[in-house]
């Protein structure tokens, strides 16, 4: 055969057989074999690919961890160190899911962040970032369940402080607490609705959206750090100049990033499950106990930025749901920076000084506020949160206007390199 | 600028770690290597003769214990086995919840007790008790102020005194800041016999708190060394099929 024929459908064998009842090949060459991909992907781009394969992680094993888990306020304790002691490899699997819940996190942030480097959120990708944002938002709502579930202590108590988060809405306040929690404290009821929507509501919120994700950006096209359209030079074949196949080039590329990760992730699950109390927190060892509160309770720290903005603002007129405000405006306000961000280009590379400050003073306010979310409300990180609550808004809000005054390079015709 | 950032945001990290750790007394070094059978097996003597009568393990099997220290099942029935339990059960032995009238809190279950507390608190602990007439058992800990432990290795130990130092208060007063223990009465061990002794016993609470470890940090070795390869191969892989890109 010369070409393969655009319509699928009247190929041989059981491919062909398939192929006229389902877009099996259309699919593959749609999105993988024929998906011209920008040559010059750096590191940065590992990681959209990283998060699949944490997710899928994460999927495999919890469904590995539910066919011995005990969703009841009782037993669930027990349950996870019968896991750890009697599944066989069930302390493996379990330290496979604890350990990709921060690493889901870590390139998750890591992938925004490339974003944000590359103006990845720019028209035409708007509902890409978009998608993501949701993405981020469900991934959150999953980690704290998930987190809820082993039962320990501060699985408590960490549970019962974002809970009563809601009891700060005016008027609706506790009624909606109680409707969460389905008790009048965190309990059995909290625990099993958890369960439910930990593995079964929120992953499958989550897959379609990482589906719609992916059909959104290969409908546009990836981005690249030169941050330029790769469509506008095509060969005699209609396929962009600077473009390859995803397949072969990126899927072996990614094997390599696959193989990169899965040596840091291993050293972890094997050699520091713990991550020095980050990943499992000590008091979490202890079962959970509603009568004695943890020495001081943090949430994981994945979740420690924006706790620590939530403290960082002061109750005024006898209420604390200014900081829950801020909170969820922290969250909420990156929906908007496909249309916050004004410059005429999209790359940093291109971008002028005003830019690259403003991102790494963000960068540098983002880890400040996790550890400041880790640390006791004393000292100096009480104002140390408030200034890099500032900074984190700051670079949002100020973004129109120091991104259309900002100077900017001339931005090349064809990318500039490859990896 | 990046790298610049990243160096502050490291900076921060490491002066929030320093201040934390003011004013508190340092814990000691516990020393504990969780592949050394013969310590974890002397330790899980230890335990059983002086821990066990109070303190359960509830999440460990008798027959994990035997095969993963290598006791023979005879022994384990005849040295270990105090209360006719079968091999297979957990050792859910210690005191029963009236036990919260006797101490004012229940003694707590230790299987976990080295990944909640850590080794080098649990070794110190069991070093920190000092006398102190106003406790109920006339013993207080260095640690855990307030303690509702008795100095229960107290035969062996000996009995210490507080140290303090004086110091002034913000208000200029005068204070006793605790700040060690002093050896008063000599216990029926060395103080490096004792040592050994307790060092045994916290290396044992660690492999009780996760049987695993030992195993799994041995295994690791060899996955990260396969993934090195995979990784070679993978770079090589990727360079090969992207050689003809410009």
């Amino acid at each position: 055969m010369a070409a393969a024929p655009e319509t699928a459908g009247t190929g041989k064998g059981l491919i062909g057989w398939i192929d006229q009842r389902f877009p099996l090949t259309k699919l593959w060459k749609d999105h993988v074999a024929e998906y011209y991909a920008p040559k010059n992907f750096n590191f940065w781009y590992f990681f959209g690919a990283l998060s699949l394969l944490v997710l899928a992680n994460q999927i495999v094993t919890g469904i590995f961890l539910t066919m011995s888990y005990k969703p009841s306020a009782a037993e669930a304790f027990a349950s996870i160190e019968y896991i750890m002691r009697d599944v066989e490899w069930g302390w493996l699997i379990r330290y496979m899911h604890t350990t990709g819940a921060s690493a889901f996190f870590i390139v998750v942030y890591l992938h925004m962040f490339r974003a944000l480097l590359y103006g990845s959120h720019r028209k035409p990708r708007e509902l890409v970032w978009i998608f993501g944002c949701l993405i981020f938002l469900l991934l959150m709502a999953e980690a704290f369940m998930g987190y809820v579930l082993p039962w320990g202590n501060m699985s408590f108590w960490g549970a019962q402080v974002i809970v009563s988060l809601f009891g700060s809405l005016p008027v609706i306040g506790g009624t909606l607490v109680e409707w969460i929690r389905g008790d009048y404290n965190i309990a059995d009821p909290t625990l099993n609705r958890f369960f439910a929507l930990h593995v079964a509501a929120l992953p499958l919120a989550l897959v379609f959206l990482v589906v719609a994700h992916i059909m959104a950006l290969h409908e546009v096209g990836s981005n690249n750090p030169d941050g330029i359209d790769i469509k506008k030079y095509k060969d005699a074949d209609g396929h962009p100049l600077d473009g390859v196949p995803f397949h072969p080039y990126y899927t072996v590329k990614d094997l390599m990033g696959t193989a990169g990760f899965l040596i840091i992730f291993a050293a972890v699950i094997f050699f520091a499950p713990n991550f020095f109390g980050l990943f499992l927190e000590s008091p979490n060892f202890e079962m959970a106990n509603p009568l004695q509160t943890p020495p001081d309770i943090t949430p994981v720290w994945y979740f420690t930025p924006f706790y620590a903005m939530l403290r960082a603002i002061p109750s005024a007129f006898g209420t604390q749901v200014w900081g829950v405000m801020v909170m969820g405006a922290a969250v909420f306000i990156l929906f908007f920076v496909p249309w916050l961000d004004r410059s005429p280009v999209r790359s940093i590379r291109y971008k002028g000084p005003i830019y690259k400050v403003m991102l790494a003073l963000f960068s540098v306010a983002f880890v400040c506020l996790a550890v400041c979310g880790m640390k006791p409300p004393s000292g100096i990180y009480p104002i140390l949160a408030r200034i890099c609550t500032a900074i984190y808004f700051a670079f949002f809000v100020l973004m129109p206007w120091y991104t259309k005054f900002d100077k900017v390079k001339p931005v090349p015709e064809r990318v500039t390199e490859h990896a | 600028m990046l790298k610049a950032s990243v160096l502050i945001a490291f900076g921060v990290l490491c002066a929030g770690t320093a201040l934390a750790e003011e004013g508190e007394i340092p814990l000691m070094e516990a020393g504990t290597d969780i592949k050394n059978i013969e310590s974890l097996q002397r330790g899980a003597r230890n335990f059983m003769n002086d821990c066990s009568g109070c303190h359960s393990l509830k999440y460990l099997r008798y027959n994990r214990l035997a095969t993963d220290l290598k006791i023979p099942e005879a022994d384990l029935a005849k040295n270990l086995i105090f209360n006719g339990a079968k091999p297979f059960e957990e050792m859910a032995f210690g005191m029963a919840a009236d036990s919260v009238d006797w101490f004012g809190k229940q003694p707590p279950d230790l299987t976990l007790m080295a990944r909640e507390r850590g080794v080098n608190y649990l070794y110190s602990y069991l070093h920190g008790f000092y006398a102190d007439k106003t406790r109920p058992w006339g013993v207080n800990n260095l640690y855990l102020p307030g303690t509702a432990m008795p100095h229960i290795l107290y035969y062996r130990q000996g009995l210490q005194k507080p140290a303090y130092k004086n110091e002034k208060d913000a208000h200029g007063d005068a204070k006793m800041v605790l700040t060690g223990v002093d050896p008063m009465i000599p216990g029926s061990m060395k103080p490096e016999e004792y040592d050994q002794y307790v060092r045994d016993i916290v290396n044992f609470m660690d492999y009780a708190a996760e049987p695993i470890k030992a195993k799994r940090e041995s295994m690791g070795i060899f996955v990260v060394l396969f993934l090195l390869v995979f990784f070679v191969f993978s770079y090589l892989l990727k360079k090969e099929y992207w050689k003809d890109v410009h």
